[in-house]
């Protein structure tokens, strides 16, 4: 199970990278949103990996029998994720924007402010 | 003493950002608001700044739990006093604001927003939990977001663009270093950190992160070579977004990284020294160099937050008390200093239609003051004595000099020459030639049709701080002497977060 994250969390960055030094800036999003699922994957994993064991405390102990899955990252991960919707809506928004005032969506015509 | 004083600053600016959003009718009070919102806040800070100055180290816990379990906020002499110099940016742009921003702008719900980018920004100086510390740059970045492309001009959607996705993806790689930490060591208190990774068996994983933690600070601090989208970015929206971006993002970057090497990943500090020299230096050249290469005013100062971003990582990478001081008072200089000089160039703007110096001249003649005013902060970057930068820069360099890092302190006295060189340049071309009679053609510029006293009156006072602290810099540099000495004994810091009693869940 961690291999196949740990696999699956490399391709997710290995494409976002990929998608950023495309020249589409739409493909600069969607590398960006890639990224951001990656980072949001490997937060998750760092809780530990464990089928069926819910942080759940039995009647009559204190603590939740080990090994359990941590809860906290989750957590983190949700408000991560949350936070990366609004900002990959605004993203996009301002992409679909800023391509209809430079005409192109070529990265290459974005070079105004540079110079 | 109530601990509860460290949510005065978030608190005011939250509940004025929301009083401001029920209110969006009218345009009046959304300026009257704006202004007493930011002002509050300067008080609200000012008071943290006191507290935090006389009894050391003050630590709540939202929600009650104690740490590392729940979200600590805490708030010692360099956490305090940055939010102390944010709000008074804040106070200061928000006066000059009145000026400049007009009707289509608040329609856009700037004062709110305004409001949301200070809250954001004070929240991640004082938050002690590094995932909260993600979510308070998320705040602050949003709201900048909304503000750099508000005006919806080709070049502003193009600045902001730029802004966005790399900001975006040093939040990403922020969220992977922390996740990897937390996988590490299980826990996100920045004090508990320190505790376990001074004990941690593997420091192979502590190191990625914190590389992680490292690259994407930098980029939000705009160090090299991770400042491209500062230059492309801050010149394009209203002056006093950019005045207010200037003083204070890049300067919430400098002091994570600060915070980072001082509490977090002080045992690993040995390991980064050299790449955080070299980075420093190479930041410092890099940046001037962009500015000397530079024709516009704006576009110059954005290069030279670059540049002077290298002398605070400089005081950071040296680690020395006194670097460490003279790293916060360049801080607290710095914030000042160039908030002010961008907003001089609104007023000249406003004067002449234009930034760009081949267009513009003969400011001298026609206002003597505003030469005054641009006067004061340019040779305080440029490090002139007796004004506040010369005092910065020479703590700096003495530091280096203590340690012999001689190549460090060559850079930045080099680099030091070349920032005078670049303010003569605007000095000679804006105040001192004659007004060119065959101007290149060029898009006219404005920048508001407010009364001028709503910009004159920010500017002079930040320049009579700026004279002030290069006069009587003594009370000011002995309390960074005090702030730098709580960096680096951490142990204060640690003890207040971790031996503190349960509190705040009961109110």
């Amino acid at each position: 199970m961690e291999i196949l994250f740990a696999v699956l969390i490399g391709i997710l960055f290995g494409s976002g990278i990929y998608c950023l030094l495309r020249r589409s800036i739409v493909k600069l999003v969607i590398g960006i949103v890639l990224i951001g699922h990656g980072a949001n994957l490997l937060v998750f994993s760092s809780g530990g990996l464990l089928a069926g064991r819910p942080p759940i405390v039995e009647s009559g102990q204190l603590a939740p029998t080990a090994p359990y899955g941590d809860p906290l990252p989750q957590a983190m991960v949700l408000t991560a994720i949350v936070i990366g919707f609004g900002l990959t809506a605004f993203a996009l928004t301002l992409v679909h924007k800023a391509e209809r005032a430079v005409g192109e969506d070529d990265i290459n015509a974005f070079n105004s402010t540079d110079t | 003493m109530n601990e509860l004083v460290i949510f005065l600053p978030l608190l005011v600016p939250l509940c004025a950002a929301v009083c401001l959003l029920l209110t969006a009718k009218s345009i009046r009070f959304q300026r009257i608001g704006g202004v007493v919102g930011s002002i509050l806040t300067l008080i609200a800070s000012s008071y943290l700044l006191w507290q935090t100055d006389v009894h050391g180290v003050i630590v709540a816990q939202a929600g009650g739990w104690a740490a590392p379990l729940g979200i600590t906020f805490a708030a010692d002499r360099l956490g305090a006093v940055m939010v102390f110099i944010s709000s008074l940016m804040g106070a200061a742009v928000a006066i000059y604001s009145l000026s400049e921003i007009g009707e289509d702008y608040i329609r856009k719900f700037f004062y709110p927003l305004f409001l949301f980018l200070l809250f954001g920004v004070n929240g991640a100086f004082l938050t002690g939990d590094l995932f909260n510390l993600y979510v308070w740059f998320e705040v602050m970045l949003i709201s900048s977001f909304v503000l750099v492309s508000m005006g919806g001009k080709k070049n502003e959607l193009e600045g902001g663009l730029k802004y966005v996705c790399l900001n975006l993806l040093a939040s990403a790689l922020f969220l992977a270093g922390a996740g990897i930490l937390y996988g590490k060591l299980g826990t996100l208190n920045m004090a508990d950190l320190s505790v376990k990774i001074a004990t941690a068996s593997e420091p192979t994983w502590i190191i990625s992160g914190s590389m992680l933690l490292l690259v994407s600070f930098g980029l939000k601090a705009g160090v090299f070579p991770l400042f491209f989208w500062l230059p492309a970015s801050y010149h394009t929206p209203p002056v006093a977004v950019s005045a207010i971006f200037a003083g204070l993002l890049t300067k919430v970057g400098v002091y994570a990284l600060i915070r980072a090497y001082t509490l977090i990943f002080t045992p690993l500090f040995g390991e980064i020294q050299g790449i955080l020299i070299t980075i420093s230096v190479l930041t410092m050249i890099t940046g001037v160099l962009g500015a000397a290469s530079h024709f516009e005013m704006r576009k110059i100062l954005s290069f030279h937050i670059v540049s002077q971003i290298g002398y605070m990582t400089l005081g950071l990478a040296f680690m020395t008390p006194l670097a460490l001081a003279a790293a916060i008072f360049y801080l607290i200089h710095h914030i000042i200093v160039k908030t002010n000089l961008f907003l001089v160039s609104g007023i000249v703007i406003r004067k002449k239609g234009s930034d760009d110096l081949a267009r513009i001249g003969g400011l001298y003649k026609s206002a003597p003051w505003l030469a005054a005013l641009f006067f004061i902060p340019a040779f305080s970057l440029g490090g002139i004595p007796p004004l506040s930068g010369f005092w910065a820069k020479l703590g700096i360099i003495q530091s280096g000099l203590d340690i012999g890092a001689y190549v460090s302190v060559a850079a930045a006295l080099g680099v030091g020459i070349l920032t005078l060189f670049s303010m003569t340049k605007i000095w000679a071309e804006a105040f001192w030639k004659k007004q060119p009679e065959h101007a290149p053609e060029g898009e006219r510029e404005s920048c508001g049709d407010g009364h001028i006293a709503w910009m004159v009156i920010p500017v002079t006072f930040l320049a009579i701080c700026t004279v002030v602290i290069g006069l009587f810099g003594e009370p000011l540099f002995a309390f960074s002497e005090r702030a730098a000495a709580q960096l680096a004994d951490s142990s204060e810091y640690i003890s207040a977060v971790l031996d503190a009693p349960e509190t705040g869940g009961h109110e």
